[in-house]
């Protein structure tokens, strides 16, 4: 029998149902394989072991009680941009170093209600800006395919948690890729949703048109199971949207015969890495031969879509981290007697050096006599991208292309320039541009290193883009590779 | 060309965050590298384009205006770095 930390949602749930297993026996598997591994992958920011055995009691309880849902008793990693009540939540940011949230987010208050276990808050780039875990104001994170490298990012910490079996699942955010990203250099799956599905009340704002809470999971069904429990609109955000519920575990093990694929050229960029173009080469012909058809489409304004990212996200992350001034939370500089440099005191020592960029580049594109020629064109060059996407949704019903033009780089080679690392995500940032569904499943190595496939969809087509994934998983090894520790 | 100290100090001063000399010549350099990458956007003809606010489509949403419990008073205050009674505790934002 394998160990109990490896196993998916669906068989946990399964054993622990059928009473084979306790919900403290499998947290307790996890816990040891923390203790086993953490000093390497140092996934997490908090630890919280006793209270998660005190909820696994709980949902023992629960579940001898016949009560219940498919997640409850099975441990989670929660990053640690989910306000937790009780629970320190950093932002991984100097800032939010002694940060106790009041309540908890929606989700994982959703998460709580069915019963579910948390182990602890996932590490990640500082206020989910980066893109390899190393923005991280408290420690990096290590690659578990090779230590010396990063898991990717801003979700760093739930790739390599569930990459190496130290959780069952995970969940991440995403703003320009932080779930997609890591689950492709991690070798997991990962889903960005429809912007407005899941809601985003208690996850701390970076750039709120764009951010989305995600899962990272071993496999498809452990995400659209847990999909199937953070979903739905939420009264708290306004943005959040209403729809019938859909149960996103029950299209799967469904064919994909008749599938329309396309294949946008301009997602294999100059530079990508040759292995990474294999596997995906090789992973659209495995999604014909399972009867899809495939084209190649063409988007030609993703060429902008790196610079609207980085005026839309900066210009709201300046906007949203006006509110840490010292006064009601977190870091406060307390050495005078002068409001404004107390307030500047604050910053300056409170936020790393990649959340002061993106704070300065989104005060100067919104700064008076640039507004026009920054924001407001990066926000009609959105309409312009959107548009794109709605057309080769015409024609196709989802998008086939890397989640990552490259696999995961050395811990420090990157980190020193930033437009290099901003180029990364060029995959990604569209989809949360445009605020479609996105979908990164492992579909190889290059080098050793894990490679992801990404599946774009219309709004709300989360069902299409979780059944082709989890047909092409079927009919793969990919998922079930596993590093050695 | 980098930025100006003198301009990085603006945007900073805007931002309301202290820098030091040091990080005014590196954010100089930095901002404007990016800065760069963002003049593609002028090949764009955007002429009568409608801007993106909500990206999958809602729009201003309305709810009934009712009363409701909000956080407790104590709980709102139990991160405040000082407090005074009920109270934030600030600076003196008047000058005498």
């Amino acid at each position: 029998m394998p160990e109990l930390n490896w196993l998916s949602i669906e068989d946990a749930h399964a054993q622990l149902t059928s009473r084979q297993i306790s919900s403290v026996e499998l947290t307790q598997a996890c816990l040891d394989r923390i203790d086993a591994v953490e000093d390497r992958i140092q996934s997490f920011l908090t630890l919280t072991p006793e209270s998660a055995l005190t909820q696994a009691e709980q949902a023992d309880r629960m579940l001898a009680a016949g009560e219940g849902g498919p997640l409850t008793g099975i441990p989670v990693q929660i990053k640690d941009v989910m306000c937790t009540e009780g629970v320190p939540t950093t932002c991984a940011s100097r800032m939010l170093e002694n940060f106790v949230p009041v309540y908890n987010a929606t989700a994982v208050e959703k998460l709580m209600a069915q019963g579910a276990v948390m182990l602890g808050k996932g590490n990640m780039d500082e206020f989910a800006m980066g893109s390899s875990c190393e923005n991280s104001a408290f420690h990096p994170t290590h690659n578990p395919w090779d230590l010396d490298r990063v898991p990717g990012g801003s979700s760093g910490g739930a790739a390599a948690s569930v990459a190496s079996g130290e959780t069952i699942y995970a969940l991440g955010s995403d703003t320009g890729g932080s779930v997609r990203q890591p689950a492709s250099l991690c070798g997991v799956v990962g889903l960005k949703p429809t912007y407005g599905l899941v809601s985003r009340y208690g996850l701390i704002a970076f750039a709120s048109s764009l951010d989305q809470i995600g899962p990272v999971g071993r496999s498809v069904m452990d995400c659209a199971l847990t999909l199937n429990a953070i979903a739905g609109h939420d009264p708290r955000d306004a943005t959040s949207v209403k729809r019938e519920p859909v149960d996103y575990a029950a299209s799967l093990g469904q064919d994909i015969k008749g599938l329309r694929l396309g294949v946008p050229e301009e997602y294999f960029v100059d530079g990508m890495d040759p292995g990474t173009r294999q596997a995906i080469d090789a992973a659209v012909a495995v999604l014909e031969g399972l009867g899809a058809s495939v084209r190649p489409v063409s988007l030609p304004t993703t060429r902008y879509a790196l610079a609207c990212y980085y005026i839309i996200a900066p210009s709201e992350c300046s906007a949203n981290l006006a509110r840490y001034d010292g006064v009601k939370y977190g870091y406060s500089y307390q050495d005078t007697d002068d409001m404004w440099e107390a307030m500047e005191k604050t910053r300056e020592y409170g936020f790393g050096p990649e959340v002061t960029r993106r704070v300065m580049l989104g005060t100067y594109a919104l700064s008076s006599g640039y507004y026009d020629a920054y924001y407001l064109k990066a926000q009609q060059a959105r309409t312009l991208i959107r548009q794109d996407f709605d057309r080769v949704f015409q024609d196709v019903d989802a998008l086939v292309t890397p989640t990552s033009p490259v696999t995961a780089f050395k811990i420090g080679e990157k980190v020193s320039d930033p437009v290099q690392m901003y180029l990364i995500d060029v995959c990604t940032l569209p989809v949360n541009i445009a605020g479609l569904p996105g979908l990164s499943v492992p579909c190889g190595f290059s080098e050793g290193l894990p490679v992801g496939m990404q599946l774009i969809g219309p709004h709300f087509s989360e069902e299409t883009l979780l059944r082709t994934a989890h047909a092409y998983e079927a009919a793969t090894e990919w998922s079930a590779a596993r590093p050695e520790i | 060309m980098p930025l100006e100290p003198s301009e990085v100090k603006h945007i900073a001063s805007l931002a309301r965050i202290g820098l030091t000399d040091d990080e005014i010549k590196m954010f100089g350099e930095q901002l404007s590298q990016i800065l760069e990458q963002f003049e593609v956007l002028n090949e764009l003809d955007t002429t009568g384009v409608a801007p993106t606010g909500h990206a999958s489509g809602l729009q201003t949403i309305m709810r009934e205006d009712l009363a409701a419990d909000s956080l407790d008073s104590e709980d709102v205050l139990k991160n405040a770095p000082r407090r005074e009674g009920e109270f934030f505790r600030v600076n003196a934002v008047l000058e005498e």
